[in-house]
Order: structure tokens, then sequence, then C-alpha cells
């Protein structure tokens, strides 16, 4: 099956309108030495044989284990109209809204998504979707090296070490120097910060809640950053924006963050939705698309790419970024998930997963042997001390249905004995209360 | 094309008007032309040091963004603080109203190196082929 | 329409959670609580539902409409993909768990499809080994760039210039740039290929890259490739294949046997996964052997006894492109389409896509200028330079196929074709969707002839006229805000 609709007779007039004898013909320009040396592909299979081989594939990935590995991605329930809208496929099979009379219906979703990611996130300027919310940072660390002209960047170690990665990564061909501050206690420390803040900062990173789960306010921080001349950037988590300080209330120049937990499955890693927001001063630095409202020929409302002087297709070696394609469907799908949950119910999903965490810690608490670290207040996701190393047990949790929690030994040094729990409104108490005495039980 | 007298013009369509050691820079009538409605200026800032023919500021349109070149060596005194809300000035006048920046010469020799409106006008009728 | 914001009632409650199964916590203290609720608008499910769905129908896209995106290859997106893609054993999986002690065995049928994937790849492009990491084809060029910086950094050469022709794609200088490389661009010559001589006045010593598409943007194949890439290797330097148009080539010649060193796909285009509006897309990217150690982390490596594991093992790796594994939703849809057409499907799917191009070629040359009048692959590029004396622009062109419910072609692309129109139809089109397409096009230049105003007039059937994109552009309004 190829999809292909052309009758013999059709390829037939096809070629005589070419002029071309046959197919063979329309390829002569590849000379035969550049012909394949092999192309061992098995012949194509049926829709129901593929459809049988990858359900088969499926069932081989465990998706009973009762969920409480967060660590930057999150398992949220997903409303059923978030799919019934992303499946559309008048949305889903269209492309980059470039002529935009015809892609209205796009270009108003992302307009939309961009609001909704400003009020999220209480800042001006929101893009149109980076890839994830690694690239994103690095996005944001960039844009801080070319506003500012300088070229350090401090970053937290309460920064997900994934996203500290893909920023040496992408820059290691580049002069920008980077300095990670430790944490103290599971937190930001201010007096690490100070040590390292100077006139060649450019700018300085946080993460809310942080990779720990604590949570922080920032302003204070942020205007010793501002004071030097560098930008304050936050890398935070959608979800608990329904109850936590918003990076722009704190201050900061630029808040990424990663927006799978807004109406995105955990799909095994992608596709994800990287966002930014910006103060409206950093707009002409911020990559990515951007979709503004103007007036057509009579006056009506309506929806365009604009500031495109920014991107690769027109400033090719001097755009802000090389990014073409993002993550629109994501977008649109956080957009929905947000719409349907409104005002009140960004706030109630919040709130779910604050309780429901705190009762986790107590329930957590009462086993003997382990430690719930109280040392800063946390949203849905904090960590516990246990007096064996947490790999193990997240190994023999396995066992019990329990995908227990992210082991910080992992990305930490000498927290071998230390996991991270995370609860989400999916979590009930039952669930909870099972994997406190499952814990006992292996403990 | 307008191309007025008694300036000095460059092949990147650059103009300057020079007033003693002081010049004021912008870009041509067929240099706005081109590019089309003129949406954003980003200009050199004050202060900075410029070279003859090195890049100096930046004309976007919707569709194309265009490099500014200086026509001489020397120190930017100020920029045209109308452009920022009013970029529509250099469609409407490129040469007056719609000036990027004033600058002082290092060096009134460079005059020697760029083109007067005859030359110019000859030059971009050329290009025209 | 509007906004979403605008349909806001206070007090309306859409989607709600219930009551929580456990008591309120203790509150958490005010300094690390918003101040202010994010003012997101309060609507019931329909009022969302039927706010996108009317959305939706204000759309052109591959499955309302014929789509001839030059370059982006919108061909038919396969459904039963999406019906795999949702399989909640795939969906569900936290990307973690393999990473867990033990989790290995968590994942295997995942691990399985990224490892498969691979080494499908690997034979449709010659190449020796993959990394599905990057998220989109521009993140790919990133990524072999990057790859050929680290090869060049380990033989202890410090290479400034990443060669380019002037018809490439913007993300290709963009790319390379953001990766710390200079730029050097060679012009095309009369007879569209990259000119030869000055290509070798500018390689040198100090080039680390050439950045090529085959084939090129004008949809023509250079005959000299070989040449190139051996001149480029002769001097030191590695060949970028940037995998746009691969769909020409596909059975019929592999970038790996060419002489190429990095190759990105786009699986979006090639290889049918949903555009979604702009993303996601997935760009992979292959490497010759020489240059496999520097992939990406973690890779998917089989063990002995069969089972997938990730192998973190390899020191001279880059580092992480991604967070974890790519697009793994994406590159699932891609294996599932490779599958279904297999070997044969693969090469049935170029022959169509270069027939069907070279139709329309074929019957709009005497229409419209042709800037290389020879035959093309998978897409055609036109001049509308005859039109544009009568004062009818490309532009005017595609906003008048848009009232007669054709997606425009890719316009004013590449740059060094005035007026440019670039046909690319794909193989999924069938003869009558062309031919009524080629109809109107014809239609289109009678009308440049006799009745220009009527196409500078268009759209008139769209929901909104022509857009006034210098005021967004002065007068950015980019989110809705309250009064």
């Amino acid at each position: 099956m190829s999809y292909i609709p052309h009758t013999q007779e059709e390829i037939g007039q096809m070629l005589k309108a070419i002029g071309a004898a046959d197919i063979g013909a329309l390829f002569k320009d590849i000379p035969p030495a550049l012909r394949p040396k092999s192309f061992n592909i098995p012949e194509g299979r049926s829709e129901f044989e593929v459809t049988r081989y990858l359900k088969r594939l499926s069932s081989k990935n465990a998706t009973g284990l009762i969920n409480f590995v967060g660590a930057g991605f999150y398992d949220h329930f997903i409303p059923a109209a978030v799919d019934a809208i992303a499946g559309r496929s008048e949305f889903y099979t269209a492309y980059t809204p470039y002529q935009p009379e015809c892609s209205q219906g796009w270009l108003q979703a992302i307009y939309e998504y961009q609001s909704i990611i400003c009020e999220l996130t209480g800042l001006d300027v929101s893009n149109a979707s980076l890839y994830d919310g690694g690239t994103a940072l690095y996005e944001a660390a960039m844009m801080a090296v070319r506003s500012t002209g300088r070229n350090k960047i401090i970053m937290d170690s309460g920064v997900n070490l994934i996203y500290r990665t893909m920023l040496y990564t992408y820059t290691s061909n580049l002069s920008v120097e980077f300095v990670e501050i430790p944490v103290v206690h599971g937190q930001s420390s201010r007096d690490e910060l100070l040590k390292h803040l100077d006139d060649k900062t450019a700018a300085v990173i946080f993460q809310n809640p942080n990779f720990f789960g604590a949570v922080d306010d920032y302003s204070d921080v942020v205007s010793k950053v501002h004071k030097s001349g560098a930008l304050a950037v936050a890398s935070v988590y959608p979800v608990s924006l329904g109850l936590l300080r918003s990076p722009g209330e704190m201050g900061f120049d630029i808040a990424t963050g990663e927006g799978q937990s807004l109406g995105i499955p955990l799909s095994f890693g992608g596709p994800y939705l990287g966002f930014m927001a910006v103060k409206k001063e950093l707009v002409r630095q911020m990559p990515g698309r951007i979709v503004g409202a103007t007036v057509d020929s009579e006056g009506k409302r309506g929806f365009v790419l604009t500031l495109q002087t920014r991107e690769q297709h027109i400033r090719r070696e001097k755009a802000t970024s090389n990014i073409c394609s993002n993550e629109a469907l994501c977008a649109l799908r956080a957009a929905v998930f947000t719409a349907l949950l409104g005002r009140q119910g960004l706030k109630e999903l919040a709130g779910h997963n604050y309780d429901k965490a705190e009762f986790a810690k107590d329930a957590l608490s009462a086993v003997p042997g382990v430690e719930v670290k109280r040392s800063s207040p946390t949203f849905n996701e904090f960590t516990v001390k246990l007096p064996r190393p947490a790999d193990e047990v997240v190994y023999r949790l396995i066992d019990k249905g329990f995908a227990c929690g992210f082991p910080l030994g992992r990305f930490y040094k000498n927290m071998d004995n230390y996991l991270l729990v995370a609860v989400t409104e999916k979590r009930t108490k039952e669930e909870i209360n099972l994997l406190a005495d499952s814990l006992e039980a292996v403990l | 094309m307008n191309t007025p007298e008694g300036l000095f013009y460059t092949k990147d369509h650059e103009w300057a008007r020079v007033e003693g050691k002081k010049a004021y820079i912008g870009i041509t009538d067929h240099a706005q032309s081109a590019l089309g409605d003129i949406t954003f200026i980003d200009p050199p800032k004050k202060g900075q040091q410029l070279k003859q023919g090195g890049f100096c500021a930046t004309v976007e349109s919707v569709k194309a963004a265009s490099d500014v070149y200086s026509p001489f060596s020397g120190v930017v005194l100020d920029v045209n603080r109308e452009l920022s809300g009013h970029p529509e000035l250099v469609n409407r006048s490129p040469y007056d109203k719609g000036y990027i920046f004033e600058m002082e010469l290092s060096d009134e020799k460079e005059k020697a190196g760029l083109m007067d409106a005859a030359g110019y006008a000859k030059y971009i009728e050329g290009l025209a082929e | 329409m509007k906004l979403i914001f605008e349909k806001h009632r206070e007090g309306r409650r859409g989607f709600s959670y219930g009551k929580a199964d456990v008591p309120p916590a203790r509150p958490l203290g005010g300094k690390y609580c918003r101040k202010e609720d994010a003012k997101l608008p309060c609507l019931s499910e329909l009022d969302v539902v039927r706010h996108y769905t009317n959305l939706s129908r204000m759309n052109y896209s591959v499955d309302t409409n014929f789509y001839p995106l030059g370059s982006c290859t919108m061909k038919y997106n396969p459904k039963f993909t999406e019906r795999i893609a949702a399989f909640e054993g795939f969906s569900l999986v936290h990307p973690l768990l393999p990473q867990l002690k033990g989790g290995g065995m968590l994942a295997q049928g995942s691990l399985e499809v990224l490892y498969e994937t691979e080494k499908l790849l690997c034979e449709i492009t010659g190449m020796n080994a993959f990394t599905m990491q990057p998220m989109a084809g521009a993140h790919g060029e990133l990524t072999g760039v990057m790859l050929i910086a680290a090869w060049h950094k380990h033989q202890g050469s410090r290479r400034k210039y990443v060669i380019v022709p002037d018809s490439s794609h913007g993300t290709n200088p963009a790319s390379a740039t953001i990766a710390g490389y200079q730029v050097i661009v060679i012009p095309t010559d009369c007879r569209g290929y990259m000119d030869m001589d000055i290509y070798k006045s500018k390689l040198n010593e100090e080039t680390a890259a050439v950045m090529l598409t085959c084939p090129d943007t004008l949809g023509i194949f250079n005959p000299r490739i070989k040449e190139i890439a051996d001149l480029a290797h002769q001097a030191g330097a590695l060949m970028y294949y940037d995998g746009a148009n691969l769909n020409a080539l596909l059975g019929k010649a592999r970038p790996g046997d060419i002489g190429f060193d990095v190759v990105h796909i786009n699986l979006h285009k090639t290889f049918a996964t949903p555009h979604g509006g702009g993303g996601p897309g997935a760009g992979p990217v292959g490497v010759s052997e020489k240059l496999a150690e520097f992939l990406p982390i973690s890779r998917v490596a089989r063990r002995g006894d069969g089972t997938f594991a990730l192998d973190y093992n390899h020191p001279k790796s880059i580092g992480y492109i991604a967070p974890f594994y790519g697009n793994f939703e994406v590159i699932l849809k891609a294996f599932a389409y490779m599958l279904c057409l297999g070997g044969n499907g693969l090469v049935r799917a170029a022959e169509i896509a270069v027939l069907n191009a070279n139709y329309c070629r074929a019957k709009l040359k005497e229409y419209y200028d042709l800037p290389f009048d020879k035959a093309c692959m998978h897409e055609c590029v036109f001049s509308a330079a005859r039109q544009a004396r009568n004062g009818v622009h490309a532009l005017d062109i595609a906003k008048y196929l848009i009232d007669k419910g054709y997606h425009p072609p890719t316009i004013y692309f590449p740059l060094i074709v005035k007026e440019a129109l670039m046909i690319e139809p794909t193989e999924t089109e069938s003869k009558e969707t062309l031919d009524g397409f080629i109809d109107t096009m014809i239609e289109i230049a009678r009308l440049a002839r006799e009745e220009p105003s009527l196409v500078k007039q268009a759209p008139v059937s769209t929901p909104v006229k022509r857009l006034d994109e210098t005021k967004a552009a002065r007068e950015p309004n980019l989110r809705w805000r309250e009064k």
C-alpha cells in the first residue's frame, strides 16, 4: 500500500504529456554509478498487519504501573475534548500558516495559545512554541547573551540536569561560560549566587519548583540579578502556575518550561512543548514564530505570522534561531486543555496536586526509616530519604506494581538514598496509602 | 527615483549630508522603495565607533531585513528618536525626517571615495539593467 | 470570529476535577502563591468544543485541499498511523522508566520501535548509524553541524567555514551560524547548478562542511554531485545532506552512496507524518561510520538475548540534543508508514512524486517562465516574471489559487528565482486533482494578461481578505489583554 491513486492508463497519459518513454526516463539524471548499493527494505505490508505488529510491540511496554515518577514530566489526566479537537485533521494535516487567508483557524488558535502562556507566566509576549523545555531554556540563554553582549550564564543546580546537559551540548562550540551554583538543602542559595554574579553575567537561570520539588520566591534574587545588568530566567512547571507565584510576578525577564503537563501525553519522550514568554522589551530577540493580530483590507480583524525578520527564512545566518517547524499541534492541545479548565479549573487542578502531595508526604513519613524532606515548601513533588539506596527500592517496588519515584542519585552526587516522588491529581488516596504500605514492606 | 543634490552616496544605498565635521546618515529612496513598508529600524548606539563601510544599523520591512553600512568613519552623536514610533518616516521622507543617525567624521578625506548625486543616479540606473 | 477570551462568562465551568479524595492540606505560605489569577476564560465544554471546531473549519489542510507546497512534501497522512500512536502502550509511557534500575524491561516495545526505525533509515539512506533525537529538520541540521564540529575538533583542526549554495533553505546558514561557523555562499549558475569554479575557489583547509540538498531546491539533480563530494573530502571537509527533498530519491539514490557524511531526514515530509499546523516534526540524523561515536546519547542497543537497552557508553558523544529519545510518537508514525510501504512502496512513491511534478511542469511551461528548462524531480520551480510585467505577482497568483480551493505553492523561494512558484504535488495526488490545478493556473495566466485586477483583488471567498502585515509588524499586537 502506498496511497498512490494512479492507474496504469493515467501514468501512460502523463508520460505522453511529459514526452518521456517510461518512468525510468524521469530519473536519467542520476548516473548509474550513483544508484543504490543496496536497498534491502522488506516488502510493504497491509494496514492490518502493521497495526497488529505494532499493537504487539505496544503491549511489551508496562503501562499498568502506578506512576509516582515526575522529574519534569508528569502523569496528568487529559480530558477527552483535547483529543477530539487535536484529532481534527483540518488542524493536524495543515502546514505552517504562511498563507493567512486560508489559515485563520490555526493563526487564531496560536494567538490564543500565546495569550494563555502570557497569562500563566505573567509576562508580556509569548512565541508560538519551541521543541521542549530544554531547547526553550537554551534559546533563553542565547537571548540573554545576544541582548546583554555578555557571555557568562549562572545556572542553579536545581535546574533539571537533563536541561543543563542540553545547554552544555548546544553551546560547546560557542564562547559561552557556565557557572553552576550548588543547591543547599535542596534549595537555591542566595550566597552562592552572589559569589558569582558580576558584570560579565548575561543571565541567571532558576527552576521553580526546582528539581527536588522545592518552591521558592525569587523576587529578592531577581532584583539583585537586574542590578548587575543580567537577565533573570525561570524554567517553570505550568500546572503549578495555578497556585504558585508566577515568574512575571517575581520580576523574571524570561520564563520557559515544558508544556507537556498541559494536555500532552507522556509519549515516551515526545513530542513535547517548549514554551517561552518574555518582557516586551525582548520581543525582537525572541526566537520562533509569533502570531499577531491585524486587520484586513475591509477592516476586519485577522491574524498573521509577524516579526518574521527574526526568523531563518528571511535572516538566514543572522536569524535569532534556526527554528522552523515547532510543536504547533502540542500548543493547540495546551490551549484547548487550559481553555477547558478555565480560571477555576486550573486552580482546582493545582490544588488537588498540592493537597495529594501533602497527604502523601504524611503517609510516607509514617513509614519507619523514611524521612520526608521538609526544609522548604513543595508543590506536587518532594524528596524523601530512604534507609537504603533508592535505586534498589524502586526496583523492588516495580514488582509490587509501582513506579515509585526517581532515584536522585542518578543526577546528583552523594544522593543515592534519596528518592523524588511526584503526586498528581490522578493518584488516588488508595494508591498513595498502598504505596506507603508497599514501601514499608520492602524496607 | 529621488536623488537630491548635495549629498554623498554609497554603493550600498546609504546617503550622507555633511555639515562641517558632522553628518546625517540615512538610506536612499531606491533602498526604501526596494524594502517596501518599513516596520522597524535598529540604529547604532550613541557613542558607538564606526568605520567606513562597517555595519552600523538594520532596517526591516515585513519580508526583508537590510543591513546599513556607515558611509564614514567616526562616532555616533545621536539617533533619530522619531523612527522607533514612526518607522514609515524612512519610506515617506528618506532624506529628511527619515534620517537614521547623526555622526562626527573622523577623516574628511573619506569623502573622496563616495559618489555624488549624478554618480549615484547613474549607478542605480546601471543596476536596473 | 471572537477570541476564546471574548467568550468568557464569569462563573461558567467546563471541566471539573470534582472533590479531591484527600483532605485539604495546610495552605502554602502567601509569598509563594500567585497574587493575581491567570485570566483564563470561564467556558463550558460546548463553548470550547464549538470554538475550536469552528476554527478548524477555517483552515486549508491536506485532508481538505490540494497542498502543493514546494519543499514541504505535503503528502497524505495515513490515518492508521494516528490509531497506532494512540495505543496507550505507546502514549502513556513515562520516558524515565527505562532509566530506572530494571526499567529497561518496562519499555521494550518502544525501544524496539526506535531501534528498527534507525535500521530502516540506515538502509534507505546508506548511512551507518542514526540519532532519532532531533525534534525537527532544522534541529537535525544543527545536530549534524555539531557532529561535524565534534569530528573536526577530534581531528585537531579548527575549521571556520561552512559552504552553502545561494539556493539553500534558510535553516542551513542559520544552523551553521548557531553552531559557531561562518557561512560562505556559492551562487547558482545559469544552468541551475552550484557554480563549480567559485565552489572550488572557496573550498580550502578552513572549510568544515558543505551543506547541500539533492535534488536541490530547484528540483534539479546535479549530475556532478559526486565530484562536489570528492572535492570536499579532498579538502578535508565533510558533506552534509539536507534531507528535505529525499522523496525524489527513495530507492533511486542514497546520500551515503553519493558521499555524504551527515544526513538529516524530515519524517514529517518524506515519511508522511502530519505537519500539525507547523509541528511536531522529527529530524533524525544519520552519519557515516567515522562520525558514529559522536552521536548524542542515549542510543538504543540490542543485546545478545534480543532485548533492547539504552546505551550511554559513548564517551565522545556530543551529549543531549533532546531530553530523551526524540519525538517518539512522530517516529512511531513514520515507522508504521515505512513498514506499510515497504521497499517497493517507497520506490513507487519517489517515481510517482517525480511523475506528478514533471506532468505539472510539462503542462504549465508554455504559460509560466521556467527558469531552468529541464526535467525536474519531485518539485518544479516556475517564475511568474511574465505575469509580473502586467502587475500580477507570485503573491497575487497565490491568493487567487486560495479562492479556487487550492493551497498555494511555495512562493518567493528559492531566493535566486524572481517571482518563484515552487510546486511539489507529491505522489498521493491524483491526475484529476493535478488537471484541476493546472487548468486553474492556465486560467490565472489568461487573467493576468486580460483582467489582472481580478487576480490582484483575491482572495474574496475566504473569512478574511488580504491582511495588513505592515500594521502587524509596526504595531505588534501579540496577545489578548483584559480591558
